[in-house]
């Protein structure tokens, strides 16, 4: 069985340790601050002069001066701090956040992303993505394995247009996870370490386009 | 020292434009980050003066129907140059249709453009962008972290920069250099700011995550107006908590802003 979107962001947050300091992107990736374990103390920041995301107000809380980075109202935690886009992207860009959560449209073997375009398409703008992949610690990718009409998305060669290169330390899609090893090949290859309950690695294989390694020993995820 | 308050939008523009601040084809920096700590007022005030073919800096365009979206609607913005534009049907429309130009910026680059335009920096490296459209027609150079290099960032097989030889040249560098992109300041001739509280030199502080890149654009402009919320008086605004000096603020206008909220969300 393939893994759901949330239990695809449940995996995600295994990611976690104690006292991160963690950016979480639109969408699928937001959901990973539902499943922060227990005291576990992660700081969540916001590219827009916020860390320390608290949870979404309450309608009395309500404060148009405070949003996060999907313009949703949340609240601040406290010991939370506010800051101006340049600090903030300073911290982003100068390697200050431990890790980032994104989802995809791509991602090639060689660890590339490309999140922000379609061509033909309306193009709406990447925002603060190609900076969080050029400056974040580390990358953590939650996609779907396959696109709706069954193309793979995790591919040899990115044909949409990049976010960054070879940037990309983890994905996690909902037949398996990867992680990059940058020892392996020349350059770096990413190595399938778990599936999804019920899923194979040949099904994985069958419906990924990308080349990778299988760990010695595969685990099954949430197991 | 002539009085940098005003007490509307109206008059805060009236005279700008037979100064000279206003014209056709200039270039304006309006902050905020969605709706959140946009200039509402001033921007509405700038629509009103029938200003043409203008250059916008701002990381989004607003909504069709507030913000930047207004002066979209009535077609003054010929170009662009932002971050993220979202929903925004008119802006849309224009573009498909060839009416404005649009130039994308990652959104850390955009603010340290800003930055830099403002702290009087021509160009910067960043990794930003590299390898993607972004550095295409751009100066690119593969340079060390900062973190990896002892005094400061190198250059691969020139030893450290200033300290060849000294230091051990390029047998002490650790780690792979990676490709950087170079980006330019952005200085433009007029800031539209939002802040919360002001004093009458100008001092201002930001509210929350209005602040955004408001600060910035504040030192980036040779006009700045800042809309807000309150007035206090000299002295009022304790040194220490001052966001932005003054110095870089021409105008101020205290407003009643209606501070619209584009995606309210609540806990149960």
């Amino acid at each position: 069985m393939p893994l759901t979107r949330d239990q695809i962001t449940v995996r995600a947050a295994k990611e976690l340790r104690d006292g991160y300091i963690v950016n979480l992107g639109i969408g699928m990736p937001t959901l990973v601050a539902n499943h922060i374990p227990a005291g576990m103390d992660v700081w969540l920041q916001s590219e827009n002069g916020l860390l320390g995301i608290g949870p979404f107000p309450t309608e009395a809380e309500v404060d148009p001066d405070l949003i996060n980075a999907g313009k949703q109202t949340v609240t601040a935690r406290t010991g939370a701090s506010y800051f101006s886009s340049a600090d903030s992207f300073a911290m982003i860009r100068g390697g200050h956040i431990d890790m980032c959560i994104l989802g995809a449209m791509q991602v090639s073997e060689r660890g590339d992303i490309a999140n922000w375009m379609i061509p033909g398409k309306m193009v709406k703008g990447m925002g603060g993505a190609m900076d969080l992949v050029a400056g974040v610690k580390k990358v953590v990718v939650t996609m779907e394995h396959n696109s709706k009409d069954g193309a793979a998305k995790f591919v040899r060669e990115c044909n949409l247009p990049l976010t960054g290169r070879r940037c990309v330390h983890m994905l996690i899609t909902d037949l398996a996870v990867f992680e990059f090893d940058e020892k392996r090949g020349g350059g770096g290859r990413f190595v399938l370490t778990e599936v999804a309950p019920g899923v194979t690695v040949d099904e994985v294989k069958a419906r990924t386009e990308a080349g990778f390694d299988v760990a010695e020993r595969v685990a099954v995820v949430g197991a | 020292m002539a009085t940098k308050l005003f007490n509307s939008p109206s008059e805060a523009f009236a005279d700008l434009k037979s100064k000279g601040v206003i014209r056709d084809g200039m270039t304006v920096m309006v902050g905020g980050f969605g709706l959140c700590g946009i200039p509402e007022q001033l921007i509405i005030a700038l629509r009103d003066t029938g200003v043409k073919g203008l250059t916008c800096i701002s990381n989004n365009a607003g909504v069709d129907d507030w913000g930047l979206g207004l002066l979209l609607q009535t077609r003054q913005i010929r170009k662009m140059i932002s971050s993220y534009v979202g929903e925004n049907a008119t802006f849309e429309k224009q573009f498909l249709q060839g009416e404005l130009e649009v130039e994308f910026n990652p959104q850390g680059t955009l603010a340290e453009r800003i930055r830099a335009g403002g702290a009087g920096i021509p160009a910067f490296y960043t990794a930003t962008g590299a390898g993607t459209v972004v550095a295409e027609g751009k100066e690119t150079r593969p340079l060390l972290r900062p973190s990896q290099g002892v005094g400061g960032a190198t250059i691969p097989g020139r030893g450290f920069a200033g300290r060849e030889g000294k230091a051990g040249g390029a047998a002490v560098q650790s780690g792979e250099p990676r490709e950087y992109v170079l980006e330019t300041g952005l200085y433009a001739d007029l800031a539209l700011v939002k802040a919360h509280r002001a004093d009458p030199f100008g001092n201002l502080v930001y509210r929350k995550t209005a602040r955004n890149f408001n600060p910035m654009m504040a030192t980036a402009a040779a006009f700045v107006i800042a809309e807000v919320e309150e007035v206090v008086g000299l002295g009022d605004i304790d040194a220490d908590a001052v966001h932005t000096p003054g110095n870089y603020v021409d105008r101020i206008v205290r407003t009643v802003s209606q501070k619209r909220i584009e995606q309210r969300t609540v806990r149960k």
